[in-house]
């Protein structure tokens, strides 16, 4: 349906565009101050540290620049959506959890860390009844726990919950 | 022939019970993560590299990792093909040029037969590849063991510029995309002198970005965001294999053997110079295109147009493993996250791997005949079974594929800090995809950017900084120059149209 709500865009081509050169430029200018810093001439005993960076940083600069340009150059009627409003809210509907997952995996460990996550998504996502939630969550964590921990011997990280049941 | 005499030493190594398990289990995973979305070669690779990590310490245990990966490698390459043709989604890009005929022989109900053609074709064009692989990289390593750092410079040199003037996407955005790799692959220790620098009294950046999870990253996370956005559900065709379909496909695919061995041509060109396995499909069905004889019906479902961009795709895809065995330098992302694997095993990728790592090297390359004989029997018996899987909700399957993206992402380094970069990547990855910065350059100068500005350096200091040293014989030179050729091709091209039209 042309007009709904949902399809209205929440951010067009030329702002994403602006924005990712703006991303570039600014690391490319972080990089060349510090390779100055740390020194980006020619010395006796050859290119110092910084050299190297500081031409890539350059040429980072420059084409970002072009990129920059190009963007402010899309004509109005060009400008097509980057990314509609619905479909930002079902990418940060994911994404939002999926950085929340990332962040506490150091104090919970990645196993009920994941727990939890495949818990939400499926509940969330796919509304599933609680016990098809609960058992495809604590399967897939099971099987993740005997491949990494036991069959190939790769530990990873843990919090309190395996120190309590003793398996840490 | 001394190569046929390497080969068979190297199939003796091959052909041990647990290598042929881990053949069969890297094929079966492969397509696996071929077929998912949000999984591909070159992430799946590099979730499954920490695997091999235990494995590779025992003897012998290097080969055995070594096939594991490859064979996950080329399963995905088949693998591709299925989505493409079944639910007109490509799996992975290079196989975009395969839904065009495949995708509507399956709304005719044709499907099995354009997946035998695509799966056949994939196997010839990897066959060529191995073929051409055997007996072109000894002698390319022999040649090689004589570089020094300008001639491992400008074989660097030639490989970006390539990407550059090949390039889809716009040329800016790609070169954009690059050297911000080389940026990224900057942080953490200079590798000549050894002095810290970029990581703003960091620890977590003391290591500089890991470029397996910058894969992992940019690949997996990403895809899975572009994917939520297309909608949860999909909805595909039915296929029917029988023993039947797959006989009379097969005697049908003779027809196409100029088709095939053009497009095997254009793959194999494609996989070593890096190219990659992208372009060199779309070349291969516009070639086919214009010298078919009923070209004007390709779209429609032609048989033709499934074999021309499958066979090509794998040639290219397999052959981008001869610069990374014999130089050390990769053909395309996956060929990059193998050659880390073998890093991190202690291989040195180059020249000397064929002299020193004899059993190594001719036991991988024998593993790509028998590996790609174990692909075509699994992907033409297993199909209905890869289908089913695509058909369980995209809920179930999304948040299982990011947890092991996340395990993935940890133990390359036991770092929860990459766990937050695989995110922070993802996101760039979602952006970039969707505004045509290609994410191929980035993987590879981010790999590739210690040893390109060692060998750099280390060139400018034996010239005292005298740029020339780079055209001081004829081999440097002609690589250095046929590097500016490529870097400037798209006007070149455009030039010698305006001057031909005058």
């Amino acid at each position: 349906m042309a007009g709904n709500e949902g399809e209205r865009p929440a951010l067009r081509r030329r702002g994403a565009e602006i924005a990712v050169a703006l991303v570039m430029l600014a690391l490319a200018a972080i990089i060349a101050w510090d390779s100055v810093r740390i020194g980006a001439r020619w010395v006796a005993d050859g290119p110092q540290t910084g050299y190297f960076p500081l031409y890539i940083a350059m040429l980072v600069g420059g084409a970002s620049v072009v990129n920059l340009l190009r963007a402010l150059l899309i004509p109005r009627e060009k400008n097509r959506t980057f990314v509609e409003v619905r479909q930002l809210k079902t990418v940060l509907t994911v994404l939002v959890p999926t950085a929340v997952f990332a962040a506490v995996v150091i104090w919970t460990g990645i196993y009920a860390a994941a727990l939890a996550y495949i818990a939400f998504f499926m509940r969330r996502l796919g509304r599933y009844a609680w016990w098809k939630v609960a058992a495809m969550s604590a399967a897939t964590v099971l099987v993740l726990f005997l491949m990494f921990e036991i069959w190939f011997l790769v530990p990873l990280p843990k919090g309190p919950i395996e120190r309590w049941l003793g398996i840490d | 022939m001394e190569e046929i005499q390497s080969l068979l030493q190297g199939f003796a190594v091959a052909l041990t019970w647990k290598n042929l398990l881990f053949m069969f289990l890297g094929i079966v995973l492969g397509v696996l993560i071929g077929v998912l979305p949000g999984l591909g070669g070159a992430n799946g690779v590099a979730i499954l590299l920490p695997l091999t990590f235990t494995m590779a310490q025992t003897p012998g245990g290097t080969t055995t990792a070594i096939i594991l990966l490859s064979c996950i490698y080329w399963g995905a390459l088949f693998g591709g093909a299925i989505t493409s043709i079944l639910f007109n989604i490509p799996g992975e890009p290079w196989s975009v040029a395969t839904t065009f005929d495949g995708y509507p022989m399956a709304q005719q109900g044709r499907a099995g037969q354009a997946l035998t053609a695509s799966f056949t074709a994939s196997f010839f064009g990897a066959l060529v590849a191995v073929v051409m692989i055997t007996f072109v990289s000894p002698i390319i390593a022999e040649f090689a063991l004589a570089f020094g750092p300008p001639e491992f410079f400008s074989v660097f040199l030639l490989t970006f510029c390539a990407f550059i003037g090949m390039s889809k996407e716009p040329p800016f955005k790609t070169l954009a995309s690059m050297m911000l790799g080389f940026l990224l692959a900057s942080v953490g220790t200079d590798t000549v002198t050894g002095t810290l620098r970029f990581n703003f009294g960091s620890i977590w950046l003391l290591n500089g970005f890991n470029f397996l999870v910058a894969v992992i990253g940019l690949f997996g996370i990403g895809e899975i965001l572009l994917t939520l956005e297309e909608g949860l559900a999909f909805k595909g065709k039915d296929a029917k294999m029988s023993l039947r379909v797959v006989m009379e496909t097969w005697k049908e695919l003779p027809r196409y053997w100029m088709t095939a061995i053009r497009s095997s041509a254009i793959g194999c060109f494609m996989g070593v110079v890096p190219g990659g396995a992208t372009p060199a499909s779309f070349m291969a069905y516009g070639m086919a295109q214009r010298f078919s004889r009923d070209g004007e019906r390709f779209g429609t479902g032609k048989v033709e147009g499934v074999v021309a961009p499958e066979v090509a795709n794998n040639a290219a895809g397999t052959s981008a493993l001869l610069p990374m065995l014999t130089l050390g330098v990769p053909g395309s992302p996956t060929a990059a996250v193998l050659l880390g694997g073998l890093m991190i095993w202690g291989l040195q990728p180059g020249p000397l791997l064929f002299i020193e790592q004899k059993e190594f090297v001719w036991g991988l390359i024998a593993s790509m005949y028998l590996g790609n004989i174990a692909g075509l029997i699994v992907v033409l018996t297993c199909v209905p079974l890869f289908a089913a899987i695509l058909r369980t909700p995209f809920s179930v399957i999304a948040p299982i594929i990011v947890v092991i993206c996340a395990i993935g992402a940890y133990t390359v380094y036991n770092s929860i800090f990459d766990v937050w970069m695989m995110v922070v990547f993802g996101v760039a990855g979602w952006a970039f995809k969707k505004l045509q910065y290609p994410l191929a350059p980035l993987v590879l100068a981010l790999v590739l950017g210690d040893q390109a500005e060692a060998s750099f350096r280390q060139s400018m200091i034996m010239s005292q900084g005298d740029l020339s040293l780079f055209f001081s014989n004829l081999l440097v030179g002609s690589m250095t120059t046929l590097a500016v050729v490529l870097l400037f091709w798209p006007l070149i091209a455009l030039g010698w149209k305006k001057l031909r039209e005058r």
